[in-house]
């Protein structure tokens, strides 16, 4: 072995390189407050080693760059750990920077002859959160699209340049395939390549400064191996507990949430984010600019931070003095206060604004959503947006909401789950059609309120005064017989969920349907299923089908519903106010018709396979 | 006497330090790299199946009982990593009708090392652009210089009423046995 080194090192040097670093004396012997360099270099290059490994699976394109993370995630073995280690540590890094130049302006080795290699520091601090920005909106979802989207506008206030800056870094007029390979290249090549030559510059220049001892001269130094690499490997070790908690956190505390990192949606430019926020680190600056309206904002933005950084430039210069070392201090300390009061105030407004707070759990629902269709259902070639905007439980709510609710109430709120402020003046819809639905609509307590037909022109129609006199009257007979004429009228509808109900009560069904044509007397007004010209009301065939439905969303004028009696009901499809898929959605998401995952199946990776037609 | 009372202790202590500072400075350098090498080898655990069944190929009207090969694609569903394609190419077969109506079914492949071979009309052999080897029409290696280390391969053929149906597979390519691709 030794022959061996021997012969290396008259070759190469490189032993010789090993052991002088190992030997070498620490002034004044170990100190825990010399680990930072080895936790922020251990940092640095664990990220450089799980992005290189996340790169080896990411696909930097609209179509593919949430679907190749999303399957890094939860495809593919290890995933969540890789993504969870590189998503966390950006996450840690600023702070880790930031502590270490706390320590070094706290310290004063700032100060001459180190001026270098404090503005190197600098520099690396600025391009650590340059990476951190370039790195968040790579997986295209939601939340990094918009939280991105904001940051990159801000670099078109930049005076003279700002806009053409703007559309060089964006590859474009606006966010799109450019933007991707260009941030991509940005986070993983260009700022990584200076990182690297900042972090030579500034190794190189600490190794001709050496320690800023503290201890006074005479304590007797020691070699850095073991003394000083145990407390290194000691913080590293701290450090990656860190991460590790963070990667877990949501099972050891048992909140929801995913294991590791959070994916959101895929990037919707169509489909407004309100849960979009920065990262952590960049929170303050977030709050910070809510400070300042209208064309007013290029000072907090642009001239503000320059102001922040050209002092931080200048420290090693006004530190000369005493004064101007405590001058130093105070200002970076009450730049940390500034910066903590600001993030909390932000962290506080979102915990009291409801809005955020709804926007927040729908996003996570969402995005559980349209991984779990991911998995099962694969991304078709255009995206797996194209999951989110076929898919009737996620658009469901948001076109009723938009659409309908200012009328309809779903469960008392909008779909959504926001409540409206415009009083119900059409029926809540949910459960449509079900036999629980039916038997209150026929309930003379419930016809003539809000729920049903309280609100529209219908509160006192034929059938409003039918089922308050006639049904209110109904001997017992006959009201068993309108439970049948119930059940029969919502097999119509074929709901999911009655599915087994109504094959259950088939017989049942028969009977009522032919006590709908003939002794219940519904089929005096109601066409149903046969053709009946002289029909007054809404045909009750295949009433809250999927057909039936889209047919009274597109037009509930036709002559076979409502017809001229019509209350205020636009004709969604018939005035292209809403398409046909979008019109389906809603019906399926009111009818409860949408994916379900498969039960009993655990959830295996698919296996990678042609299967024949 | 002092001195070399302290000096073995010291080592003692010293190997102490130097374990732990490994174990430390390990355990925390392990991880990533376990995650990365973890993500690596997923495909080793992935299964490339096949199409794990017979597909609809052509119709025996499209091949006539001449004896002249007649290159198909095969179409079905695929999945690659996250995206699912319904209907695409996935492959393609030679088939050839006999006077006696048999119908056999080779795939394209060169076992060689995966090249497209071209059926020569003239020659009525099989050619790979690649590297040379030739077949013969029943798919035999036909010249002893030929790199290819088996012949092409045959696959099964089934006929259902008038629609042709290949057991479509892909075998592993440089070996001198027939070995799926899994």
């Amino acid at each position: 072995m030794k022959a061996f080194l021997d012969w290396l090192d008259q070759r190469t040097g490189v032993p010789s390189v090993v052991r002088d670093a190992m030997y070498e004396n620490i002034p004044g012997g170990a100190s825990w407050r010399y680990v930072w360099g080895t936790v922020l270099l251990f940092a640095l290059a664990m990220q450089f080693l799980t992005g290189i490994f996340l790169w080896a699976n990411y696909s930097p394109s609209v179509q593919t760059a949430w679907e190749s993370v999303n399957y890094i995630q939860n495809e593919m073995y290890g995933g969540w750990l890789l993504r969870g280690l590189h998503h966390y540590l950006a996450q840690i890094l600023p702070a880790l920077l930031v502590a270490h130049l706390v320590q070094v302006i706290i310290a004063g080795s700032y100060k001459a002859p180190r001026e270098f290699n404090f503005w190197i520091g600098l520099v690396l601090l600025v391009l650590v959160l340059l990476i951190a920005l370039s790195g968040y909106q790579l997986p295209w979802d939601q939340k990094g699209y918009w939280a991105s989207k904001v940051a990159l506008s801000l670099l078109g206030i930049v005076p003279f340049v700002g806009h053409s800056l703007q559309r060089i870094v964006i590859g474009g007029p606006d966010y799109g395939q450019q933007s991707l390979t260009r941030f991509f290249a940005i986070h993983a090549g260009i700022l990584p390549c200076c990182v690297i030559a900042a972090l030579g510059a500034h190794a190189w220049l600490f190794r001709r400064h050496g320690f800023n001892k503290r201890k006074p001269v005479g304590t007797p130094g020691a070699a850095f191996w073991p003394d000083q690499a145990l407390r290194n490997a000691v913080a590293c070790l701290a450090l990656m507990a860190g991460l590790l908690f963070l990667i877990f956190e949501n099972r050891i505390m048992s909140t929801p949430g995913p294991l590791g990192a959070e994916l959101s949606s895929p990037a919707d430019p169509s489909e407004a984010y309100s849960a979009a926020r920065p990262e952590w680190s960049f929170l303050c600056m977030f709050q910070f600019l809510k400070n300042f309206p209208g064309d007013t904002e290029i000072y907090g933005a642009i001239v503000i931070p320059s102001v922040i950084f050209a002092i931080f430039f200048l420290m090693p210069f006004i530190g000369r003095k005493p004064v101007g070392h405590k001058f130093n201090v105070a200002f970076l300390l009450t730049l940390l206060c500034g910066a903590a009061v600001l993030t909390t105030m932000a962290k506080l407004e979102d915990r009291h604004n409801a809005a955020y707070q709804l926007a927040v759990k729908n996003a996570r629902r969402d995005a559980e959503r349209v991984q779990m269709l991911a998995h099962y259902q694969g991304v078709p070639t255009g995206g797996a947006i194209l999951l989110v905007r076929n898919d009737a439980l996620i658009q469901g709510p948001k076109l009723f909401a938009k659409n309908c609710a200012s009328c309809h109430r779903f469960d008392g709120h909008d779909g959504t789950g926001q409540l409206v402020k415009d009083p119900q003046s059409a029926a809540d819809l949910k459960g449509f059609a079900s036999r629980e639905w039916l038997t209150s609509f026929l309930d003379p307590e419930h016809i003539s309120t809000t729920n049903f037909f309280g609100g529209t022109r219908f509160k006192d129609s034929k059938m409003s005064k039918f089922v308050k006199k006639t049904v209110a009257a109904y001997t017992p007979e006959k009201k068993e017989a309108l439970k049948k004429v119930i059940i029969a009228l919502s097999a119509e509808a074929q709901l999911k969920s009655q599915s087994d109900a109504d094959h259950r009560d088939a017989a049942i069904v028969t009977e009522g349907c032919a006590l709908i044509r003939d002794t219940m007397k519904c089929a005096d007004c109601h066409q149903f299923r046969v053709k009946d010209p002289d029909a007054s009301a809404p045909d009750l065939t295949g009433y809250g089908s999927r057909d039936w439905l889209i047919k009274i969303i597109s037009n509930p004028a036709h002559p076979d519903l409502y017809g001229d009696r019509n209350d205020r009901m636009p004709s969604y499809g018939d005035k292209a106010i809403l398409s046909a898929n979008d019109i389906g959605l809603i019906a399926d998401w009111l009818r409860g018709e949408w994916f379900e995952p498969p039960v009993s199946t655990p959830a295996a990776a698919p296996t990678q396979t042609a299967s024949a037609k | 006497m002092e001195e070399k009372d302290k000096t073995p202790q010291t080592h003692r202590r010293d190997f102490f330090k130097k374990s732990l500072a490994l174990a430390f400075g390990g355990t925390a350098a392990a991880v990533p790299i376990a995650a990365g090498l973890m993500v690596t080898f997923d495909p080793l655990r992935r299964n490339f199946a096949g199409v794990g069944g017979a597909v609809k190929v052509t119709s025996l009207d499209a091949l006539p009982a001449d004896g002249v090969p007649r290159k198909f694609p095969v179409l079905a569903d695929k999945v690659d990593a996250w995206n699912r394609y319904s209907n695409v190419p996935i492959g393609a077969v030679y088939l050839r009708r006999t006077k006696d109506d048999k119908i056999t079914a080779l795939n394209v492949l060169c076992p060689h090392a995966g090249c497209f071979v071209d059926y020569m009309p003239g020659k009525g052999n099989y050619l790979c652009p690649c590297h040379v080897s030739s077949f013969t029409i029943e798919g035999k290696i036909d010249s002893p210089g030929s790199p290819s280390p088996r012949g092409l391969d045959e696959l099964e053929v089934q006929v259902r009423n008038t629609e042709v149906w290949v057991v479509f597979q892909n075998f592993q390519a440089g070996r001198p046995e027939k070995v799926p691709v899994t």
